[in-house]
């Protein structure tokens, strides 16, 4: 669906990229700030002209330098939500969203002014200045009127930035419903992990202008030379689960994977979905022998694959259990254990470590 | 009495037409100008602005002896238009405007150059992802959001051009009903033994033309503002 390559000097650092994303799923470009996201999204917008590259969507080529091909950014026919909504402030909410509508593009188009109003829940802002909203409803708005244009690619740059937390659960679901059910291709770029963990089909990790991985995040999560670029805190390897069934007596849901069973603390997941879980590695730890009357209620059997190779008094292990998992231990206990790659060992996780954040709607 | 001579009249009428067609002279004049210096890197960029702003610091006699210079019967730009249109602005009301004219474009580029430099681009580069043409997010973005600088400069520029006097006597010199606008109707009248009388109700119709100017600038401006959602 969209293949690029591009080539930018700044003056402070320079971008250097390419990779593809597939039609009707989303493509997250992960990195911190400052990494290079933004002008790379702006590229595919057409909003920066690269010093160089290649921008392919569908069949229509967007940029070509080499055959000196740069479409403008109102002819590229994408979709643009912005961290900071940009609404116009002096057009009205039916104003805004009215801007850029498509009519007729496509008679069977299942995106309407009405239909989206309606999915929005903005029937009552559309008289309204967006002076007079909050950072949920301009977002909502700004996502509505990209979606008119009947984009056939969808580009967010970080859209949940200014949106208070407990609404962000319900943009997110929105996002996945583009997805699964308009079968939209977006291009979703983040620096929350847990953004990524939830809604990417694909994860690109952008570093300093450059690739650093592109594939799943279940592969990319688990790889400890990576660590230092996926967030310290956050580290901890991704595993594709069900959801099985939810004990209402004791608030567990359990979650199956291919190495067994996942109990986590709460509910509300539907049964039979599929979901991520975020197991970060320091919420992880090692024993030698299988612990017995522990409060833990996840132990797995694995073996050691990996040890991350630092001078930090903190070491990450990549432990094959069935799938990767990560543990972070201290160096001490490191060196007391006697751990080496090959060492059968095993892992415990705490269920009430693996909150509702560390767990992402998956197809 | 306080009703006008008809002499008074002719000074006020004129004085109106003169500032009126000066800023319809300056305001598509200076929206060019003050987005091309606003927005635009090019060369000679200091250059421009330069000249721009020159007639705010220069003394106006000086405006007037340069286009004398310029658009006198022996000035060049003054022969080009006299042999191929038969034009001769010296010595009449449409010389006065464009004195006037040149004195108050600074002021009108300044307002609007300032308000464009206000605009976000960011909601210009959102309405190109729209699909919209560099021209009509020109027209429907920031053309709206400008509008109370657009204002502002326009007011400024009538105000200016109603006020003007040193660049228009030496330009077009004081001809009753012809370039006697306001400010020379009062210094002629002060010349004069007597005068003080009329002099004075000049100086007061010239004051309530500037304060009802400012009152419809002050409603306008407030309600651009509110349309735009400030």
């Amino acid at each position: 669906m969209l293949t690029l390559s591009l080539t930018h000097e700044f003056k402070e650092f320079q971008i250097n990229v390419e990779f593809t994303a597939d039609a009707g799923s989303i493509t997250s470009l992960y990195g911190r700030s400052g990494s290079g996201k933004t002008s790379i999204i702006n590229m595919i917008a057409g909003l920066k002209k690269p010093d160089s590259g290649f921008i392919k969507v569908g069949d229509d080529i967007l940029l070509d330098t080499s055959d000196d091909i740069y479409i403008p950014p109102e002819k590229r026919r994408l979709g643009y939500i912005f961290q900071d909504s940009r609404l116009f402030p002096h057009l009205n909410i039916s104003g805004n969203l009215l801007y850029g509508i498509k009519k007729n593009l496509n008679n069977n188009s299942q995106i309407t002014f009405d239909s989206i109003v309606d999915i929005l829940k903005i029937e009552p802002l559309l008289e309204r200045k967006p002076a007079n909203l909050s950072g949920g409803e301009k977002q909502r708005v700004a996502i509505g009127r990209a979606l008119l244009t009947q984009p056939r690619l969808l580009l967010m740059d970080e859209p949940l930035a200014s949106i208070d937390a407990q609404l962000r659960g319900e943009i997110l679901t929105f996002i996945e419903e583009l997805r699964n059910k308009l079968g939209l291709t977006i291009i979703y770029v983040s620096h929350s992990i847990d953004e990524v963990i939830r809604l990417a089909d694909k994860m690109v990790l952008i570093s300093d202008g450059t690739k650093k991985a592109e594939g799943n995040v279940e592969e990319i999560m688990s790889r400890l030379d990576l660590h230092p670029l996926t967030g310290r805190f956050d580290a901890g390897a991704v595993l594709s689960t069900k959801v099985e069934s939810y004990d209402e007596k004791y608030d567990l849901t359990e979650l199956s994977f291919n190495a067994g069973t996942l109990r986590v603390t709460g509910g509300n997941l539907p049964i039979g979905s599929k979901v991520r879980a975020h197991i970060r590695a320091r919420d992880v730890s090692i024993m030698l022998d299988r612990p017995r009357d522990t409060s833990i209620l996840n132990i797995f059997e694995g073996t050691i694959v990996d040890i991350s190779d630092n001078e930090d008094s903190q070491i990450d292990i990549k432990i094959d259990i069935g799938s990767p998992l990560i543990a972070r231990v201290t160096r001490k206990s490191f060196d007391e254990l006697g751990l080496r790659v090959g060492s059968t060992v095993f892992t415990m996780l705490k269920a009430v470590a693996i909150d509702r954040r560390s767990l992402g709607g998956k197809r | 009495m306080i009703t006008p001579s008809p002499v008074e009249l002719e000074a006020l009428f004129l004085s109106l037409k003169v500032a009126i067609w000066s800023v319809l002279i300056t305001l598509p004049l200076g929206l060019f100008t003050a987005w091309l210096l606003a927005r635009k890197d090019f060369y000679g960029r200091a250059f421009v602005n330069g000249i721009v702003y020159l007639p705010l610091v220069l003394p106006p006699v000086v405006i007037g002896f340069f286009l004398l210079a310029m658009l006198g019967r022996h000035g060049p730009i003054g022969q080009l238009l006299d042999n191929m249109f038969g034009i001769t602005v010296i010595f009449t009301w449409q010389g006065a405007a464009i004195a006037s004219a040149i004195m108050s474009f600074p002021l009108m580029v300044r307002a609007i150059r300032i308000s464009i430099e206000n605009v976000d681009t960011k909601l210009e580069a959102a309405a190109r992802t729209l699909g919209a043409s560099p021209f009509r997010v020109f027209y429907s973005i920031t053309l709206p959001l400008i509008s109370p600088g657009i204002l502002a400069g326009t007011l400024l520029a009538f105000a200016r051009s109603l006020g003007e006097f040193g660049a228009t006597i030496t330009f077009v010199s004081n001809i009753p009903g012809e370039t006697r606008t306001l400010p020379l109707a009062i210094y002629s009248l002060v010349q004069t033994p007597g005068g003080d009388t009329g002099a004075l109700r000049l100086v007061i119709l010239s004051v309530i033309i500037a304060l009802m100017a400012l009152l419809i600038s002050e409603y306008l401006a407030h309600q651009a503002k509110r349309r735009i959602g400030d």
